[in-house]
């Protein structure tokens, strides 16, 4: 569920690179004063032992596929909260730059969405919680619930971005309604790993856990960031909502039909209104975010918002950036050439 | 080799590429690095039905990968591997985004697939520049200049571990899957039992490893502080590298070249 750069817009990208950088910040300060310098060697060793098992595949119970471990979640327990915070983020960063796994603007997302939610809600609201009650198997019941718990706050969040950022077509309500049963089916697997490799260093080596000095920073993370992240998040989200909203105006057009008649008001027919709209689209930095059209009688008129439907205009713009492209490996050609040319003169 | 640890070593191949001198690898990392995060949002700030002015942007790759000497090939080859999953996440827009946006003799062309196209570009675009980053720079020349941009120094450390010791351990958990591979070789993949007592192990291994690691090290004085074997130095060159790159990319976002272009070539025509 690793989210693309081609699929996310700047503003939604930076945001939750402020939020990611935040936290990242928070967790250093955290670590520093919990666990001696002399632990962060022991964080990247762990964080390679989670970038190793990702290679592991294993049959998915019942469906024959296979899958692989996400990690957020066993990093949180093995580290406590903010070292697996950290380590989760040290993986994604190294997934972004060598396997181009995510993008690298999209790299603040997908910290948010597979680490924040991990790390510092479903462990410490649902694992923690759960892990302490006095029952059998209360142990396997905290790794289950909250790696679910954790999954699918993360895919929630995946479709919030992909929705707000406007490049996918993809409706909010299929989208949610694909991800979620998706992502539970994963949870539920993850689960049961998780839950499987906690037991088995428990049993193996106990005091891997308890050591002070690891598990010093697994006391749960404040509630206080927990609330203020969110809030950030929501703040921003509610702006991007109401835009949604008035970008898709159903309801209200609706309601103008009904007690105008028209759906839709006309637009001035001025030319300075086209030209500043012409302006606005050519300068825009957060551009229209087009959510899908409806085919309606409106259709004509919303094709005629857009600037460039004209098909001459379209054709040129075709042909001007296929020669660009080809101008742009001519150069790459050229430039080759001359090195070429000059490591021979050298030689 | 095993298959993990092949997988891991083909990857890390980007990093011996950073080895290599060129007007490029001398670059100061973060001119670098802040290039390639200027491109990447200058690239995805256009509206999802732009596709000619996407285009231009491709010279920004290509020329770094020619003045770097760096393979094309390999990296083409490195994008073409994970292009499945763009075609997976804009196949929807088609399906969904009927409208006719444009008129091509009598082919009439939705804006569905223009958009689809466009994120085909962006993706190609995007993920080129940022192996591109990787191959003329390195990681570890990359976290240095992280850490100088302000990252604090433990992550940047643990970072040089994670990626230091993800080569041993993919290697390590290559051979146990081999291992588990002789014993049941009819099996594609492991269940889930398996697959729990093999990471258990792993994980034990790699708490084993990490101990001995960090006793080397104190060993060698290792106070926790980020040495790094050279410092960084901002040129003349990187200025210009970054004046140029940030004029390329505001005349190609904001200004209409491209269009400019095709009327005059179709112009001619007509």
């Amino acid at each position: 569920m690793h989210m693309a750069d081609a699929l996310i817009s700047p503003a939604v990208g930076g945001t939750f690179w402020l939020i990611s950088t935040g936290l990242v910040g928070y967790s250093c300060r955290k670590v520093k004063a919990a666990l001696s310098d002399s632990k962060v060697p022991l964080m990247g060793v762990v964080g390679a032992f989670v970038f190793a098992a990702q290679m592991i595949n294993f049959t998915v119970p019942g469906t024959g596929s296979s899958g692989h471990l996400g990690g957020g979640l066993i990093l949180a327990i093995l580290l406590g909260p903010w070292a697996g915070f950290l380590v989760m983020t040290s993986v994604l960063t190294v997934q972004a730059l060598f396997f181009a796994d995510g993008g690298l603007l999209a790299l603040g997302c997908n910290i948010f969405n597979l680490g924040f939610w991990t790390c510092f809600v479903a462990y410490p609201l649902v694992y923690k919680k759960i892990a302490s009650l006095p029952l059998k198997s209360s142990f396997f019941w905290a790794a289950m619930l909250s790696s679910v718990a954790g999954l699918q706050l993360g895919a929630f969040s995946v479709v919030l971005q992909t929705v707000l950022s406007g490049v996918s077509e993809l409706p909010f309500v299929t989208f949610v309604a694909a991800m979620q049963p998706i992502h539970l089916a994963i949870g539920i697997v993850e689960g049961f790993v998780t839950a499987g490799v906690v037991a088995f260093v428990v049993r193996a080596q106990p005091q891997l856990l308890e050591t002070p000095g690891l598990m010093a920073a697994a006391k749960p993370a404040s509630t206080k960031l927990v609330v203020m992240t969110l809030m950030i998040a929501a703040v921003v989200v509610g702006g991007a909502v109401s835009w949604f909203a008035s970008a898709y105006p159903d309801g209200l057009e609706w309601s103008m039909s009904k007690t105008s008649g028209t759906e839709e008001l006309d637009a001035p027919d001025h030319p300075v209104y086209s030209h500043l709209t012409d302006l606005q689209a050519q300068t825009a930095f957060l551009p229209d975010y087009g959510f899908k059209e409806r085919p309606s009688p409106q259709a004509d008129k919303n094709s005629q918002r857009w600037p460039a439907v004209n098909a001459g205009t379209t054709v040129s713009g075709l042909v001007g950036g296929l020669l660009t492209l080809t101008l742009a490996f001519g150069i790459g050609f050229l430039l080759k050439l001359a090195k070429k040319h000059s490591t021979a003169s050298a030689a | 080799m095993s298959s993990p640890g092949l997988f891991i070593v083909k990857a890390g191949y980007l990093d011996v590429l950073a080895q290599k001198d060129s007007v490029i690898h001398r670059l100061d990392p973060r001119v670098k690095l802040l290039t390639t995060l200027l491109f990447i949002v200058t690239v995805v700030s256009f509206d999802k039905y732009h596709l000619s002015a996407l285009l231009p942007f491709g010279v920004f790759p290509i020329v770094l990968i020619v003045l770097g000497g760096l393979p094309a090939g390999y990296i083409l080859n490195r994008v073409l591997w994970i292009w499945p999953f763009a075609i997976l996440i804009g196949i929807f827009n088609p399906l969904l985004d009927r409208q006719v946006l444009l008129h091509l003799g009598s082919l009439d062309i939705s804006g569905g697939w223009v958009s689809f196209i466009s994120i085909q570009v962006r993706f190609f675009l995007t993920v080129s520049a940022a192996f591109v980053l990787v191959a003329a720079t390195g990681f570890n020349t990359l976290c240095l200049a992280f850490n100088k941009l302000g990252v604090p120094s433990i992550f940047v450390i643990q970072l040089l571990f994670l990626y230091r010791y993800t080569f041993v351990l993919a290697d390590e958990a290559g051979r146990m899957v081999r291992a588990w591979q002789l014993r049941t070789p009819l099996r594609k993949a492991m269940t889930v039992n398996t697959f729990t007592l093999v990471l258990g192990s792993l994980f034990l291994r790699a708490v084993a490893r990490a101990e001995r690691i960090y006793q080397a090290m104190c060993c060698r004085c290792f106070d926790g502080t980020f040495h790094p074997a050279y410092r960084l130095k901002w040129k003349m060159a990187d200025s210009l590298f970054l004046i140029a790159c940030i004029l390329f990319l505001v005349f190609f976002r904001f200004m209409r070249p491209v269009t400019w272009l095709g009327e005059f070539v179709t112009g001619m025509f007509s």
